[in-house]
């Protein structure tokens, strides 16, 4: 049985789908949930809800790739998450496992997605763990992992030290057709460190990260990779170095793919000095030169994708000294203006820029969406990108407010949101500005 | 958030060396030669800070700088409160921010603060109230300014002409926030040269990038230098792999007066203190003609009571000593 209001016609929009490679304007009709015609109606379409779309980027619905949700105080705050995700035009949240209470066990998942159905409106996919407790000594129920749900298998930001470990998980997810996410990092090296080794960790005297850190893990685990035969995705890479690796491993044919995120490409250590805690992220933002290699890489497509890397926080979390402050960014509401910053900067085409949020997350974790193909759900949002707006902490959805681009000036912003077909966003008139 | 820049020509807060303009370092250099005097005579006290209140928030332990902060505060006149961390409820899981609330409720005017963490100093002055002045007294490794002036301020008494002078920092520039506030001092004052010496694991990497040149072995660093400024070693450096042994660091990088004899006949000795004899410094240097190391901490009561001065917004003219 088809219902009116689910039929949808999106006149006059610039549809970039990079999965099909179109880029051109179209008038696109959804119905049932699903993408149903273009620029003619599908049959059985009945006329009359319509979005004028003339002037607006039509694109699949984005696929964060690492959405943490809520504080560490409050376990699950999915439905501000989703909203946030929403609003920034993102259907789809991969939940990364070192969160709390950490994803080693089914059970964890159902809870997830049960209650990701009641209270959320993005899709959420679970990345279970790679190790118990991830406490980087026994193998996960892998397989059960993956019925029960999990796109993917991560011990997440707690590094496996024993290799030992990390090569029979690596096997074992390998066996299961598992692809597993590694956040490469030497433990001893970034002990206690909170910013890049460099001139500006110098002078403000903050314990730091040297970029061998990274390096020495990726190294570690291209070895692993080379000798299980697993498909693995690097996340979060920082430095010049870290991109050089994996250039050679996918030159070398190893099933490996990366991502970054979005402010690694736009901020770098001197953001520092001012000691915001608001710029504390791990990994830390490295030197200038680093962030030039990981926007090089973007744009050769040694990093496939991007994400926001979103980690809500309380603002009891960032308000103590820098090296105490937690570190992350509430980034789901502005990873569509800082990617398509890049595209501004002329780093990237649009077809590019999108891909980065969509077809390829989607690829790597193995996902349906990213597309708009007719058949394809229609997961997608609509993009003013001449808009230009400012983020004020207080307009925020998310539950933490904890974003370093809040009060600047913004290019590109979110109209409306579809998942499933459904319009579950809408950009109100009183916050265009 | 970023914290409002004090209007030229005026001190508010002092957290680090950085923020200061060459003019106000010999501001506050010269305030604090005019109370020299007052330090030396009978009736040591001056009553311009009289009705302030100067809160000393220490959340590390100290001897030296509290003492001369506390001393510097009285002969201006403020009314003292000393808050040590280990009697306070700081200790209980008091948040700091909690903790400068309720000192804010007191009506202090002054807040001088010593916290292990590195850009706490920032932290207290980005959420202390508007008319409060935060003094940094340490914070982790990144600044120590009082000392680094008070350090420049010795100098300057022996040697007035500072850009003809070769500055050696010798040892834990690594984990030493007075190293950092020192080079900052010094390079913003037009030193000819400013050297760090010791081995690769005390050197943090790009240090040059502050203006210093770096060398690894005292034998290189010491020729030519007007003045020699000699890091306390502490003793955990002993764990994590940073240094072999105590021995090996004082036969490699210890201030003798063999190695002395390599620097300039009338060079300078300087320590911040507490000195750790036999490790990086031998006895007869640190007790020897070239040390000023005692008059570093005399000199830490004209330079606080300076700073203090101008933060509460009087200074500079003659009738502040009457």
């Amino acid at each position: 049985m088809t219902s009116p209001t689910t039929h949808w016609r999106l006149r006059n929009g610039r549809l970039i789908d990079p999965a099909q490679q179109r880029d051109e304007v179209v008038d696109l009709y959804l119905m049932d949930g699903k993408v149903a015609g273009l620029n003619t109606p599908p049959t059985n379409f009945y006329p009359g809800q319509e979005i004028d779309a003339q002037g607006s980027w039509i694109i699949p619905g984005i696929v964060e790739l690492s959405a943490h949700l809520g504080h560490s105080d409050q376990t699950l705050a999915i439905a501000s998450e989703s909203k946030a995700g929403i609003a920034g035009g993102i259907t789809t949240l991969a939940i990364p496992p070192d969160i709390h209470p950490c994803i080693d066990n089914p059970a964890v998942v159902e809870l997830i997605q049960l209650r990701g159905g009641r209270y959320g409106q993005a899709h959420l996919r679970v990345v279970g763990g790679l190790t118990t407790g991830l406490n980087g000594e026994a193998l996960t129920e892998m397989a059960a992992l993956k019925e029960a749900g999990c796109v993917a298998i991560s011990n997440g930001q707690r590094t496996v030290t024993n290799s030992l470990v990390l090569r029979r998980a690596m096997e074992y997810a390998a066996s299961h057709d598992l692809t597993i996410l590694l956040y490469a990092s030497d433990p001893w090296l970034s002990a206690s460190g909170c910013a890049h080794e460099g001139a500006t960790s110098t002078r403000l005297g903050l314990p730091s990260i040297p970029s061998a850190a990274e390096t020495i893990g990726i190294h570690r685990d291209l070895a692993l990779v080379e000798l299980t035969g697993v498909r693995a995705h690097f996340c979060r890479l920082t430095s010049a170095g870290g991109v050089r690796l994996i250039e050679q491993a996918k030159a070398k044919g190893l099933a490996v793919t990366a991502d970054v995120a979005v402010h690694h490409l736009h901020l770098c250590d001197e953001n520092l000095i001012n000691l915001d805690t608001r710029y504390r992220v791990d990994p830390p933002l490295r030197s200038r030169t680093d962030r030039q290699a990981l926007r090089d890489a973007v744009a050769s497509g040694v990093i496939d994708a991007i994400c926001s890397d979103h980690r809500p926080l309380s603002a009891d979390a960032k308000r103590s000294p820098y090296p105490s402050a937690k570190a992350g960014i509430s980034g789901l509401e502005t990873l569509v203006p800082l990617t398509l910053a890049l595209i501004n900067d002329g780093l990237l085409s649009p077809t590019q820029a999108i891909s980065a949020l969509t077809a390829a997350p989607a690829r790597l974790l193995n996902l349906d969406g990213g597309n708009l193909c007719i058949g394809a759900a229609a997961d997608l949002c609509l993009i003013n990108p001449q808009a230009r707006w400012q983020l004020a902490a207080e307009h925020m959805h998310s539950s933490g407010r904890n974003n370093p681009f809040t009060g600047n000036e913004l290019a590109g912003r979110v109209t409306h949101t579809f998942v499933g077909g459904e319009l579950v966003y809408r950009l109100s008139d009183n916050l265009k500005n | 958030m970023t914290l409002p820049a004090d209007p030229p020509g005026q001190l508010h807060h002092l957290l680090d060396i950085q923020s200061l303009s060459r003019e106000m370092i010999v501001r506050i250099l010269d305030t604090a030669a005019s109370f020299m005097s007052v330090t030396e005579r009978s009736v040591k006290k001056v009553p311009l800070l009289r009705g302030k209140t100067v809160v000393n928030l220490f959340f590390e332990p100290s001897t030296r700088t509290r003492m001369t902060f506390e001393l510097a505060a009285k002969r201006l006149s403020a009314d003292v409160l000393n808050l040590d961390v280990e009697h306070s409820s700081a200790k209980k899981g008091e948040t700091l921010l909690d903790t400068l609330r309720n000192l804010e409720s007191m009506h202090m005017d002054m807040l001088v603060v010593r916290h292990n963490e590195s850009g706490s100093a920032d932290f207290f002055a980005r959420h202390a109230a508007p008319h409060v002045c935060v003094l940094n007294a340490g914070d982790g490794r990144h600044a120590h300014p009082t000392q680094g002036l008070l350090d420049v301020f010795t100098i300057r008494r022996y040697k007035p002409d500072l850009s003809k002078l070769v500055v050696t920092i010798i040892g834990d520039v690594m984990h030493s926030r007075v190293a950092r506030s020192e080079i900052e001092a010094l390079t913003k004052l037009g030193v000819a040269e400013v050297r760090v010496v010791g081995p690769r694991t005390l050197i943090p990497r790009d240090i040059e990038a502050m203006g210093v040149r770096v060398l690894y072995r005292l034998e290189d660093a010491l020729p030519d230098s007007d003045v020699v400024i000699a890091l306390r070693l502490q003793r955990e450096r002993m764990q994590g792999a940073l240094l072999p042994s105590e021995g090996e660091y004082f036969s490699h990088y210890g201030l003798t007066s063999k190695r002395l004899a390599l620097a300039k006949p009338d060079a300078l000795v300087l320590h911040p203190g507490p000195i750790n004899r036999g490790v990086e410094i031998a006895s007869d240097v640190a007790d020897g003609p070239r040390s000023v190391i005692l008059e570093q901490v005399a000199n830490g009561i004209a330079v606080r009571m300076a700073v203090m001065a101008l933060a509460l917004g009087h200074a500079g003219s003659k009738e502040h000593l009457a």
